[in-house]
């Protein structure tokens, strides 16, 4: 059993990072992740953590600074939100592209303008073709054991890419919780010894990073990357169980409640699966034959997996937290769909853009969802294939 | 169906509302409560209102949508009660806590909270002749726990004592658990 404490997402996260005991964390302060690394530098700064903290200038350096350092051979995470993230996007692609398995949190919150310091997943889902693998917690205790989890895929041989994982700004990260931290030994042991591939400080074997790859080999090496995020999903699975056997605590791509004799569902990610997870219960008791999928892991996508856990379904909602402007539907929906295509039959598959900027997701608005379901369940139509959510029109 | 407590914090930034919200939870846990806590974060000003919210639960948590119904209402600034309606989303069986000199049947009448319990408590005297500051959240705390069966006075001042251990000296620690325990006895009914 592990430890049980009351904390916020943010300090879950921080305290998951000192026990994990990175050799380098670069970063900057962004708002509603600021609190992960202010309560990391005092870990620092109090010899709890043997990390280097490089305090960069913004988070294009922060991020350059991790590629640099986990290039080097060493252990590397950080955390951002938001705009820190956007501004670190040519070097994601950078980290992800050289195989450095840097393990970052990601406080999902809303992109400017105008401006929204707000729990979203606009930042995430942009980034979900940088060609990291991206894991979405649901409460403060799977932001901690993601994180924990996230080192050792990221870090595995077969995988070598690097991991982010998500919470909702503020609905999480700023909302003390019950959860159980595991003690140090216990993730020290799970977490192993860092074996850099080709460190550039092995001077001995001295190695490039990063060079010219014209038409001759690029298109080789994105292939590769492509194969290391299919092999990421039995490492994902098997950290998973190993993690299980250490917590008690079972994770998967995604999670399935009430789902096997359902006819309807609602797939989210996130914290507002704990509120669906509410009102699902509310429904079955008055009959209502609707269950949940809360999808953990986006990156690499299980589409095998979701077609096997969705088929017998007559309809499913999809939420998304996030717009793609000018798309079918938010990120999500426009996955989970096409996923389910070559299913015959399929579900009826609908999507609900809903949150934006923190807007509450509250209970009304999922039985809304529910009460949809049925209509399509009934009627076998599809009224409206994408609805605005918790919007005033 | 699972019995889940709700509170709202009303509160200026400043006076500790949030840090209240925080032990509050803490206690219960500490009584072997599911507990969530979680501020209304807006811009975050010296004296502008805020909110903040508490879930308390013998069962684990899952909801993360905002406190609509709450069950118990703190109010930690009575300047407040002109502007803010405290009653707003309250059922018949609310309880009011309200930190103002004023007995509940003035403040009943003066702000026509229709229904619920009203105790009250002046919190901010106590907290001016104990800690020598206007910040009136332990007072408050003592007094909750005085008229909810949520928390106990016993859990909230070994937790009062732990929570603020971490920031304030030993003698201002002092001082809080002497506010909680004056409100305790202080806080009036109808």
């Amino acid at each position: 059993m592990g430890k049980p404490v009351a904390m916020t997402g943010n300090i879950a996260v921080a305290n998951a990072m000192r026990q994990i005991n990175p050799d380098v964390c670069a970063a900057y302060p962004i708002t509603p992740s600021t609190e992960v690394m202010q309560q990391f530098a005092s870990f620092v700064a109090d010899g709890k953590v043997d990390t280097e903290l490089v305090t960069a200038e913004s988070e294009h350096s922060a991020m350059s600074a991790c590629i640099g350092a986990a290039a080097a051979g060493g252990r590397v995470m950080t955390a951002t939100s938001a705009n820190g993230l956007a501004l670190m996007w040519e070097m994601l692609y950078i980290a992800s592209g050289n195989r450095l398995p840097i393990v970052m949190t990601v406080v999902n919150r809303a992109l400017s303008a105008p401006i929204n310091i707000h729990g979203d997943h606009s930042d995430g889902m942009g980034a979900r073709d940088s060609g990291w693998i991206q894991i979405y917690s649901e409460n403060a205790q799977e932001a901690y054991d993601n994180l924990i989890q996230a080192v050792v895929i990221g870090q595995h041989r077969d995988v070598r890419l690097p991991v982010m994982v998500g919470m909702d700004g503020f609905i999480i990260s700023h909302s003390i919780e019950n959860l159980e931290l595991l003690s140090d030994q216990e993730v020290k042991d799970f977490i192993g010894e860092y074996l850099p591939l080709y460190p550039l400080l092995n001077i001995k074997q001295p190695v490039t990073y990063g060079p010219l790859d014209l038409q001759d080999y690029y298109s080789e090496h994105k292939r590769q990357q492509a194969e290391a995020m299919k092999l990421a999903k039995p490492v994902i699975l098997k950290v998973a169980q190993d993690f299980a056997a250490l917590s008690g605590r079972k994770y998967g791509f995604f999670e399935t409640y009430r789902l096997d004799d359902a006819e309807m569902a609602i797939l989210t990610l996130g914290s507002s699966a704990g509120t669906a997870r509410f009102v699902i219960d509310r429904a079955r008791e008055q009959g209502v034959k609707v269950g949940l999928i809360k999808l953990r892991v986006f990156r690499p996508f299980p589409m095998k997996e979701l077609q096997a856990a969705l088929g017998h379904l007559k309809a499913l909602a999809v939420m998304d937290r996030c717009d793609s402007f000018g798309a079918a539907g938010g990120p999500v929906f426009s996955e989970v769909r096409s996923a389910l295509y070559d299913l015959s039959p399929h579900p009826a598959v609908v999507n609900y853009i809903y949150g934006l900027g923190g807007r509450d997701l509250g209970i009304a608005h999922i039985e809304q969802v529910i009460r949809d379901l049925q209509e399509i369940r009934q009627t076998g139509c599809i009224r409206e294939l994408l609805t605005y959510l918790t919007v005033r029109e | 169906m699972q019995e889940i407590t709700e509170v709202r914090w009303h509160g200026r930034g400043g006076q500790g509302t949030v840090t209240a919200a925080k032990i509050f939870a803490e206690t219960a846990m500490s009584e072997g409560k599911y507990v969530q806590a979680f501020p209304e974060y807006g811009p975050e000003r010296m004296g502008a209102p805020l909110r903040a919210y508490n879930r308390i639960s013998t069962k684990p948590l899952s909801l993360h949508c905002q406190v609509t119904n709450p069950k118990i209402v703190a109010v930690v600034d009575a300047t407040l009660l002109g502007s803010v309606d405290v009653a707003e989303g309250t059922a018949e069986d609310a309880i009011f806590v309200i930190n103002t000199p004023d007995d509940p049947k003035k403040v009943r009448e003066t702000y026509r909270i229709p229904h619920g319990s009203i105790f009250t408590v002046d919190a901010t005297r106590i907290a001016l002749e104990t800690l020598g500051k206007p910040i009136p959240n332990t007072p408050i705390l003592g007094a909750l726990a005085r008229v909810t069966d949520t928390i106990s006075k016993e859990h909230l001042i070994e937790d009062t004592r732990v929570n603020l251990s971490k920031k304030f000296s030993p003698e201002i620690v002092q001082k809080n658990i002497e506010a909680i325990t004056r409100a305790y006895e202080e806080v009036r009914g109808e």
